[in-house]
């Protein structure tokens, strides 16, 4: 049974990757594009060269971040869509730390990322309470809290950080992610060192959820909340905390942004899309450490190898968005892989 | 500036904002009423704005002039449900997470509407279109002394319609046997089976009504608002539809509610510079307004808002 259960987990995630990118091909041969050609060019885009093979792995850090926000609270039974709201706190406050703070690299560039992930834990916590005071579904305020952290990011930005360009100064060298060093050996990609703090923090995910007692209480809630509160387990303090640590993760995700990529924050005229997307590498990651660290490879991948799918097979990028939702929906459609197996395995008998 | 002219500025920039969400918002209605979430209505207005902006182009090309607009709304609403066909299919007969899927209709819609926008003009976003909504008076009611000037003048006619379809989803609701059924499956679909109503047809109909209702809420929006379609048309406005929908407590008549207090909320941070008692409050707390207030309604702080008990729960005959 066990071993059953690994193989579909392993198939599922795979299957529907083939099935999103065979109608992706389908949509692009009846629109008139050359499938073949867009998906070369779409995986040369991808990992085809040093420089993209830098530029996937830079995109991949903030994904593997918000992939682990969303698939820590799913672990829990919460469904955080916040973090995309969760990211723009942080990388609010790891700015912040950036700009404002003198300290040498050692202390300056934890204490900004620290700044992030308290950011995002405390604008997490509030869906997190709501639920566990007053039954307010966590779906609806984390969406609401979306909308709350970008219109207020922005206005901190517009009245205390402004600099020329409707963006904040640059964050000091000593808070600075960027790499020289990665950069010149991927023939200079945007390549920075946020992607050992993936790393690491995917590492930690795993250690909090499956060697720790907090873990464990964390998981049984998430697998029944009577029987976990009837265990004496303390329901309302898990969720808070499952959502916190949630959003911790995606402050970090937003520090990625701030401290690596651009070391800098923009004022926003809409959602970076990076929280979003980590729905999708949660789900197609199953929720595991190790699945949200490759699910993030593929559309980070993905979305770096669109740019080169535009440029020589002429497929406008957004194609890319369209493949990644058909995953989502065929991860989601699972019930009726299982069906199938099952069935299958009965010998046929339907 | 008198208070009537403060009045006369904001309340028909109210109704014109209000009316592309009371139409989504109703969409909402029809489908968490059947017991299926629909996180998707962001999507389905975003892809009704595009098939909106790209009717109403083609439509006058071929010299429909004054009517394109209203064919553009018939043909949204027919993509809309077809469009919402794909949640209904994945959260009620394949069981999928119904969260889930309407997260996945809103990545398919963004991004299956700017490929096609670039696909087929070439551009990230349609012709700006010449034949809009236009404002006029309404007939009789805009002599009434006062709320004439402020109701039923210079406004569109289209959000008179989403007033009356609102009044008609309340009588659908509530005063049909349709209506009761809808809402049966979404309270209890088992007792709602075992007197023979089948659940599974009943809630088809409510999420593509919503697909349909916003489509139309899409296609409104362009045509009397935007103009066009780009990536930043639609930005949050199903969001806001749905928020609208539970700070009206899943009821029709308060999400119409609820949705014209958003527009005000949005048509005051518009032109809120110009008026001098709102000058100095800033402009976030009154972006900001119509979520915190949703969160403040849901936490029972604004009065008590109840889902419909099988909210998010797929059918499954037998399951005890």
């Amino acid at each position: 049974m066990q071993n059953k259960n690994n193989k579909m987990k392993l198939l599922v995630p795979l299957v529907s990757v083939f099935l999103g990118l065979l109608i992706g091909g389908i949509i692009m041969l009846v629109s008139g594009y050359k499938p073949i050609e867009a998906y070369v060019a779409l995986f040369q885009g991808m990992f085809g060269g040093p420089y993209y093979i830098g530029e996937t792995i830079r995109q991949m850090s903030p994904l593997i971040l918000s992939g682990l926000a969303v698939a820590f609270a799913f672990r829990t039974g919460l469904f955080n869509i916040g973090v995309e709201g969760q990211l723009l706190v942080g990388w609010l406050a790891a700015v912040y730390v950036g700009v404002t703070v003198d300290a040498p690299a050692i202390v300056h560039i934890p204490l900004a990322i620290l700044a992030a992930a308290l950011a995002g834990a405390l604008w997490g916590a509030v869906p997190g309470i709501l639920k566990a005071r007053f039954k307010v579904h966590e779906v609806i305020t984390t969406i609401m809290m979306n909308y709350i952290a970008l219109y207020t990011t922005n206005e901190i930005i517009r009245s205390f950080l402004l600099a020329p360009g409707e963006r904040t100064e640059n964050v000091k060298e000593s808070a600075s992610l960027a790499s020289p060093f990665l950069q010149s050996i991927t023939e200079y990609s945007t390549l920075h060192y946020g992607i050992i703090v993936a790393l690491i923090a995917a590492v930690i995910m795993w250690f909090l959820l499956w060697r720790t007692t907090m873990g464990y209480e964390l998981r049984a809630v998430g697998f029944n909340q009577h029987a976990s509160q009837y265990a004496g387990i303390n329901v309302s303090k898990n969720i808070v905390l499952s959502m916190a640590i949630s959003g911790a993760f995606a402050g970090i995700a937003g520090s990625m942004e701030g401290l690596g990529t651009y070391q800098y924050m923009t004022i926003n005229a809409a959602f970076t899309g990076v929280g979003f997307d980590g729905i999708a590498v949660a789900l197609l990651g199953a929720n595991s450490a190790i699945g949200v660290v490759l699910g993030a490879a593929l559309f980070g991948g993905l979305k770096i190898g669109a740019l080169n799918m535009q440029s020589i097979a002429g497929v406008p990028t957004e194609l890319v968005g369209v493949v990644i939702a058909l995953i989502i929906f065929f991860v989601a459609c699972s019930y009726i892989v299982h069906w199938l197996m099952n069935r299958v395995s009965k010998g046929g008998k339907i | 500036m008198s208070f009537m002219d403060i009045l006369a500025l904001i309340i028909p920039a109210a109704i014109v904002s209000a009316a592309p969400l009371i139409f989504t918002a109703l969409g909402g209605v029809f489908s968490e009423r059947s017991g299926v979430v629909n996180i998707g209505l962001e999507g389905l207005m975003l892809f009704g704005a595009f098939t909106g902006a790209v009717t109403i182009y083609y439509g006058e090309q071929l010299g429909l002039n004054g009517a394109a607009p209203w064919v553009s709304f018939i043909v949204a609403m027919i993509v809309g449900a077809m469009l919402a066909s794909i949640h209904a299919l994945a959260s009620i007969t394949l069981k999928a997470d119904q969260v889930v899927s309407g997260v996945a209709l809103n990545f398919l819609a963004a991004g299956l509407a700017i490929f096609l926008t670039k696909k087929i003009f070439n551009a990230g976003q349609t012709p700006v279109i010449s034949e809009r909504i236009s404002k006029s008076d309404i007939p009789f009611l805009s002599d009434i002394p006062l709320i004439g000037k402020l109701f039923f003048s210079n406004a569109y006619l289209t959000s008179y319609v989403a007033v009356g379809v609102a009044l008609i989803v309340w009588y659908v609701l509530y005063k049909t046997p349709f209506g009761l059924r809808l809402r049966s499956v979404g309270e209890h679909p088992m007792a709602a089976d075992t007197m023979g109503i089948n659940v599974t047809k009943v809630r088809y109909i409510g999420v593509l009504l919503s697909g349909a209702l916003a489509g139309l809420g899409g296609a409104v929006y362009v045509a009397s608002i935007s103009g066009n379609f780009t990536h930043s048309t639609i930005t949050g406005q199903g969001f806001m539809a749905l928020a609208a929908m539970i700070f009206g407590k899943w009821h029709p008549l308060g999400a119409l509610g609820a949705a014209l207090f958003f527009g005000l909320a949005q048509a005051i941070s518009i032109s809120g510079s110009h008026i001098p008692f709102l000058q100095d409050i800033p402009k976030v707390f009154l972006l900001i307004a119509p979520y915190v207030l949703t969160i403040l309604a849901l936490a029972g702080l604004v009065g008590r808002a109840d889902a419909p008990k099988a909210l998010g729960t797929p059918y499954e005959k037998g399951k005890r």
